[in-house]
């Protein structure tokens, strides 16, 4: 049956989250992308609401539920809406622990499960993208080289959230032909944080690039041990998380530029009273409600366990090019105001354009 | 609940109609394109079978709540089978499609403003008999978006038993059908107090071959040639009084009434048009693959090349688009309002019907524009899609009202 309506229980998770957004991510997210840095009572309140724990099985310490793309995703669009680099920050122990729960040997899974159902937050990482224009997951210039029942781990990663306060970081590496992931822990030698990067968005959340100068790597490193990681089916849960959190940033701006458009006057009227602001607006909506519904039904076909990959990249290309398109149009309904970092329409335009451009090869 | 998965019995009714569409209106649709003035009596008389036996609706959906053995309400899916069947048909030919006879538009006025006896007395012909036609006549030569602009005029006769209709409609989709081929009717707009406005709109039902109604002139089009489109003079046309669609005790449901018929007819204009984007999606697809053309999902930007790059955002665009039109079905058979999801999607549907046709015009080159395809041909039949049922720009206006809250007054 085709239907579009969250159930009670996914209903309550968008409420609490978007309290959480309205009340805490909001106010805090001028002066965290001033001053480069997420609020550490964000986080430990962000944390508390559950999110990564609720996914964990009962047996690895958490609450029982089985991961769902689709409530992840409903939550993801709430957070975005409130602010997407402190979100991040708060999902980045997701970018470890999802492919563990969803790709990692039982021993895997043991070991690092109950960590992440801690009562305050663990910083785990991932490293995926890397540092050149072409940086592709399908074909990574970092390599793992088997070696003396173990592997050696050479190359750079850029956009490493948290490395360097992470406890372990999920390494993705060319393993042949293949792309694997290692787990690499927090001390191993040859693993160095070159520099924290800054960027054009996301100010709040701090990556960093990091190399690898033969990083010696245990044999059960390898996520999933001999059989391996399902690469795709965990880019297809990077796509949907991504495009939600798209949808959110989106909607702030939407709703953003509405507001205002009613309430600032030109020529004896609210702008939004002129086609001219009104179609923008319309169209704004209209993207966004499209997008929701695209992220939905990949995130729906994920759950169901069916291949996802074309409705992830579909959901993908369609919330990277609204989220832009969105915060783009946020900007001019503001005119020279939309400029001004007094509002944060020009923040969300910054944040929107990461999607295509970086993130979209970099989380999961 | 969220749910994408279609039901069995929308899944074998698309199964059906891709099968008439593969073998009974592609194999036409060039000649009909050719030849506006023939109508397609060999299509119209297979598909009449299949409308007949499902009720005659189609474009709108009565649906009546059924249970199960348990007595447990059974989810209503009228509008969800409604979207499929337009969409289906329009993926086989969209001219074809929008000379199906049935109900068609002005089965979804009396459906949404006709009382029961009126609904009993003017819909049930459609499953029975011959087939036939029902239009709609509102636009007139100066007043299209404007609707409530209209100067046709319905004044009570003497001795109040009649009405009696002046004026000119133009743009009748299927009028020289419902008002002259076939014992169907139109429905037309006119006004009972031309200095009321919009208040004084009422929809009449004018039967086929009432003296006073003529078919005036069939207009050449950029497309959908196959479905014809009329202009009806409207000379002393009189008609009995209870054809003023609405039981006058509740007060005559008039432009409101026209609003509420859109809800449910733009979600199934924008379902046509989806038909026709993914006849060009599909086809232009599976023509580039044969020629060595592939389309990779998921690939990093850099790796694609620029016609995979464009075959993806068409299929994006065309996926969007339609996760909207369900979505405002789904209201609909959830018994919800759904003005502004009709809309919506009747906006994005129009747009991405043309920039999909267009775009496939484009890559297949000088193949595209030829007229050995269908290609070139889809690219005209999408274009109404942008302009009919409401343009891109009123439904981008009802949409705005809707999101800002503001009135008609505030927002022209």
């Amino acid at each position: 049956m085709i239907a579009f309506t969250p159930s009670d229980e996914q209903q309550l998770i968008i409420e609490t989250v978007r309290r959480y957004a309205t009340e805490r991510l909001r106010p805090a997210a001028h002066d965290a992308d001033e001053q480069r840095e997420t609020p550490a009572d964000i986080i430990s309140r962000g944390w508390d609401l559950g999110l990564l724990p609720s996914s964990i099985p009962e047996e690895y310490g958490g609450f029982g539920e089985t991961h769902s793309a689709l409530t992840g995703a409903l939550a993801a669009e709430e957070l975005g809406y409130g602010d997407l680099p402190m979100s991040l920050y708060l999902l980045t122990p997701n970018l470890f622990a999802i492919p563990v729960l969803h790709c990692g040997t039982e021993e895997q899974k043991q070991q690092w499960l109950p960590r992440v159902t801690d009562a305050s937050f663990v910083p785990l990482s991932a490293a995926l993208i890397e540092p050149r224009w072409d940086s592709d997951p399908y074909a990574l210039h970092t390599t793992a080289t088997p070696n003396d029942g173990g592997y050696v781990l050479r190359g750079t990663k850029a956009f490493v959230p948290l490395a360097d306060q992470a406890e372990a970081l999920l390494v993705y590496a060319r393993e042949g032909d293949t792309t694997q992931a290692f787990i690499v822990e927090r001390g191993t030698p040859g693993v160095q944080v070159v520099e924290r990067e800054q960027h054009m968005g996301l100010r709040a959340l701090p990556t960093y690039t990091i190399s690898f100068d033969d990083v010696q790597v245990s044999g059960a490193a390898r996520l999933g041990g001999s059989a391996g990681a399902n690469i795709d089916l965990l880019l297809n849960y990077g796509r949907v998380a991504l495009s939600a959190l798209a949808v959110g940033v989106a909607r702030g701006a939407f709703e953003y530029a509405r507001d205002y458009a009613k309430q600032r006057e030109a020529f004896g009227r609210p702008i939004a009273q002129f086609q001219a602001i009104a179609f923008m607006l319309a169209e704004m909506a209209i993207e966004i409600e499209a997008s929701r519904a695209m992220v939905w039904e990949a995130a729906w076909m994920l759950d169901q366990g069916r291949d996802a990959t074309k409705a992830a990249a579909l959901a993908k290309q369609y919330t990277d090019e609204a989220a832009l398109f969105v915060a783009d149009r946020a900007v001019q309904v503001l005119g020279g105001h939309g400029y001004i970092r007094e509002h944060p329409v020009e923040r969300w335009l910054r944040e929107a354009r990461g999607f295509a451009a970086t993130l979209g090869l970099a989380m999961i | 609940m969220i749910d994408f998965e279609l039901p069995t019995v929308v899944q074998r009714q698309v199964q059906l109609l891709t099968m008439l569409g593969e073998q009974v209106m592609r194999p036409v649709a060039r000649y009909y394109d050719e030849h506006e003035g023939e109508r397609p009596w060999d299509y119209i008389n297979m598909i009449w079978q299949t409308v007949r036996s499902q009720g005659g609706q189609t474009l709108s959906s009565a649906d009546p709540q059924k249970t199960d053995a348990d007595g447990k309400p059974r989810p209503r899916i009228g509008n969800l089978l409604l979207m499929h069947t337009v969409e289906a048909l329009s993926w086989g030919d969209a001219g074809l499609y929008l000379s199906t006879p049935g109900a068609a538009l002005g089965g979804a006025a009396v459906e949404a403003t006709g009382t029961p006896e009126q609904k009993e007395r003017f819909l049930k012909r459609f499953s029975e008999g011959e087939p036939k036609w029902a239009a709609m006549a509102m636009t007139e030569p100066h007043a299209g978006s404007d609707t409530a602009a209209i100067r046709t005029t319905a004044q009570l006769s003497e001795d109040g038993t009649e009405w009696i209709l002046n004026g000119e409609k133009i743009f009748v989709t299927g009028g020289l059908m419902a008002a002259q081929e076939s014992p169907g009717f139109v429905v037309v707009w006119a006004s009972i107090d031309p200095t009321a406005g919009r208040a004084g709109m009422k929809p009449f039902v004018v039967e086929s071959g009432t003296p006073g109604m003529t078919v005036a002139k069939l207009e050449h089009k950029h497309g959908i040639r196959a479905s014809d489109t009329a202009s009806l003079v409207f000379q002393d046309c009189r008609i009995p009084y209870d054809n003023l669609l609405g039981s006058p005790e509740v007060a005559p449901k008039g432009f409101k009434g026209a609003m509420k018929t859109f809800d449910a007819t733009r979600p199934a204009v924008a379902a046509g048009a989806l038909g026709v984007a993914r006849a060009t999606l599909e086809f232009t697809a599976a023509y580039l693959k044969e020629r060595g053309v592939q389309v990779r999902y998921g690939v990093p930007v850099h790796r694609q090349t620029a016609v995979e790059r464009d075959l993806i955002q068409m299929e994006a665009q065309h996926r969007a688009a339609w996760l909207l039109v369900l979505k405002a079905a789904s209201k609909m058979d959830a018994g919800e309002e759904n003005t502004l999801e009709a809309s919506m999607c009747k906006v994005k549907a129009g747009a991405v019907a043309n920039f999909v046709a267009q775009k496939a015009v484009e890559l297949l080159g000088p193949e595209g524009y030829s007229c050995k395809l269908l290609v070139e041909k889809w690219m005209r039949d999408a274009r109404i899609n942008d302009i009919y049922e409401g343009t891109g720009q009123i439904n981008r206006l009802v949409v705005a009202r809707r999101l800002l809250g503001y009135s008609s007054a505030e927002l022209r």
